[in-house]
């Protein structure tokens, strides 16, 4: 059980207006990522759900009763922060019992929760470590650690892998994505990150100064965004976006082509550009073309095994049916 | 100061203050050993010689020696308990965001400021006086016979007004170090479902622990050797008689400088045993 549906809920601090009011539904055993820009109102949404700020209008429903009122402990819901926020002068397996302990579980039934849950993040050594002797990945898997045991209906995350080195934050996406599937409980992650996003999410919640832009799955998203926001926010590198006559020729003010919806060619094509930088990855390279009307610089993916480099001259030609077309006020037409 | 050469530079640099501080330390302290083994009574003949440990048995078997002890540590335990105690609710007070903070907060600072013999003075007068005092005033209001504080509660009333000078000093430490607590840390406590009591006892405490290490340690120093709040008060009567009291009576009221030096020595033997003894018990919290 773990359904949340958020209704008008707005949160105000002072005069300032952070969330305007909003409805959203996260539907139990789902996993919903909130993404947006620095600042949009990310955690203070998270936190609204979780109880540990007031809410200015509205009401939060929680597996369909009213839950606006009910303070945090009692919402059956679990946080991982992004500090990770473990009790420094506690052993990892006090940290773990902390909830359980706060809600006067037997003994016995804690030392099970704890050995299960130490066991499925590997932490079994670790158990008798303080935080400040742990890496910053068995930190966060402490924090996971004591959001589990508390067999939540919801668990939500804050940014939880943003203070992980690159590499370790694959392994722990992945390792959170397992979690997902093997408890298929409902989780709600905030993440400033849309590779994060796409990878995780079964629905992305896109935020843009506290209003939801757009609702739907990583590919929906993706093929479909509902605007320019969405279209430069989600997909890496962002969507190339063209305005002025190159545009209009195709019939919209403004048109969007992905980096990786071009035939690229050193002999002809619809736009001829010079190569600024080209970034290789290995399997593919990413150019950056200077010169075409409407755009600068047009990122544009190609193979890795493409021989070209700085100051080459290149022909692009945008595949007609991966177009997206955009009004003047910036909304998608189909 | 990684290489040899930077740390013998370093060692050269801090030879006069090492020096100056030996000194500082060593001569003052061979002085009072030196007096405590001989007869010197400045106004009844001067130096009579040698005289072995006899100050040093002259001075514990005196019948003042043992309760000018216990006073001592009564004061002492006494003002930390409260300083402390209270010092912590306060610093969690401050914290809260409210109205006026800045002025409040210099509004609680604000007696450490006040010289000691100062406030002793005020605190005599203006609130524990039997006659005219503030609290003489309260008590009658409510119908209650006024307390003669310097007589009948003497070694409360010293250990309030000590309190009462100390309490900004624990309230200023303990304040930052309030501050410094992670916000994330006592909200994933409260989602964790502790009430705010158990948030204070397992997050805000510990977390405190090394702060209030320093205010009993830094404290107890200055406490063991108060003087002027007794001094202008009871003048050591009513059993207010710190060990500090007592080697200045002997030295300056009964001019007898080598037992006034015995004296002193056992005065740093206390503060060690005292000193060894809060290392023991709260000492473990600065190493983490
Ligand atoms: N306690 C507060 N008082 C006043 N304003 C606040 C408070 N907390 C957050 N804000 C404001 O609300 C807005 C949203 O903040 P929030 O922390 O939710 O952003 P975010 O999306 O989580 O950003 P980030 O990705 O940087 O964490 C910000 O403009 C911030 O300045
Ligand atoms: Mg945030």
């Amino acid at each position: 059980m773990g359904q949340i549906k958020l209704n008008q809920v707005s949160k105000s601090f002072g005069d300032v207006e952070v969330i305007p009011p909003l409805d959203l539904t996260i539907e139990d055993g789902e996993f919903t990522v909130f993404v947006g820009p620095s600042g949009c109102g990310k955690s203070t949404l998270l936190r609204l759900i979780a109880g540990l700020e007031d809410i200015t209008s509205g009401h939060i429903d929680i597996d369909g009763t009213d839950a606006t009122h009910v303070p945090p402990a009692k919402r059956g819901l679990a946080m991982v922060f992004q500090s990770y926020a473990l009790y420094p002068h506690m052993s990892v397996r006090k940290n773990i019992a902390f909830p359980m302990k706060m809600a006067g579980v037997p003994a016995e039934e804690q030392q099970r929760r704890i050995e299960a849950a130490a066991k499925a993040l590997n932490l079994t050594d670790y158990l008798d470590r303080r935080p400040g002797q742990l890496s910053g990945g068995q930190r966060q898997r402490v924090a996971i650690g004591r959001a589990i045991v508390r067999e939540p209906s919801a668990f939500l995350f804050d940014e939880p892998l943003s203070n992980l080195d690159a590499a370790l934050r694959v392994g722990m996406r992945l390792e959170i994505s397992e979690l997902h599937k093997r408890l298929a409980t409902t989780m709600i992650y905030v993440t400033h990150d849309q590779v994060e996003a796409m990878t995780m999410a079964d629905k992305i919640v896109v935020l843009r100064a506290g209003y939801i832009e757009q609702v739907g799955t990583p590919l929906e998203l993706y093929y479909k965004p509902r605007n320019e926001f969405v279209a430069g926010f989600i997909g890496s590198p962002k969507m190339n976006l063209i305005k002025g006559p190159e545009a209009e020729a195709r019939g919209a003010p403004t048109i969007g082509i992905r980096p990786e919806h071009f035939d690229v060619s050193t002999t002809e094509g619809a736009w001829e550009g010079t190569i600024g930088v080209a970034e290789h990855l290995g399997s593919d390279t990413f150019l950056h073309i200077h010169g075409v009307a409407g755009c600068d610089p047009m990122t544009v993916r190609v193979d890795g095994e493409l021989s070209v480099k700085h100051g080459d001259r290149i022909f692009l030609t945008p595949q007609a049916d991966k177009l997206h077309r955009f009004d003047a006020q910036g909304l998608r037409v189909e | 100061m990684a290489t040899q050469h930077s740390r013998s530079a370093a060692r050269l640099m801090m030879a006069p203050a090492v020096v100056l501080l030996l000194g500082w330390m060593l001569i003052p302290l061979t002085m009072t050993l030196y007096f405590s083994f001989k007869k010197y009574l400045p106004m009844r003949g001067g130096d009579l010689g040698w005289v072995g440990f006899d100050n040093y048995v002259r001075f514990v078997t005196s019948s003042a020696f043992w309760p000018s002890v216990m006073t001592t540590l009564i004061i002492v335990g006494g003002v930390l308990a409260i300083t402390v105690g209270l010092g912590i609710l306060l610093a969690i007070l401050l914290n809260q965001p409210m109205w006026g903070q800045g002025f409040v907060r210099i509004l609680v600072i604000a007696p450490f400021f006040v010289m000691p013999t100062v406030s002793a003075l005020v605190w005599k007068n203006m609130f524990m006086d039997p006659n005219y005092g503030l609290f003489a005033h309260l008590w009658e209001f409510f119908g209650a016979t006024p307390v003669q504080w310097m007589s009948q509660a003497s070694l409360s009333s010293i250990v309030i007004i000590v309190s009462w000078q100390w309490l900004p000093f624990a309230t200023l430490i303990l304040l930052t170090a309030i501050q410094s607590l992670d916000r994330e840390q006592l909200d994933a406590a409260e989602m964790d479902g502790a009430p705010a009591t158990k948030r204070f006892a397992y997050i805000t405490l510990p977390h405190l622990g090394r702060a209030i290490t320093v205010v009993i340690l830094i404290q107890t120093i200055f406490l063991l050797s108060i003087f002027a709040e007794i001094f202008v008060t009871t003048g050591g009567a009513f059993g207010t008689k710190t060990l500090t009291y007592l080697i200045f009576q002997r030295v300056l009221e009964s001019q007898n400088i080598g037992l006034g030096s015995a004296g002193g020595v056992y005065a740093i033997i206390l503060a060690n045993i005292v000193a060894i003894f809060l290392m023991r018990i709260v000492g473990k919290n600065l190493d983490a």
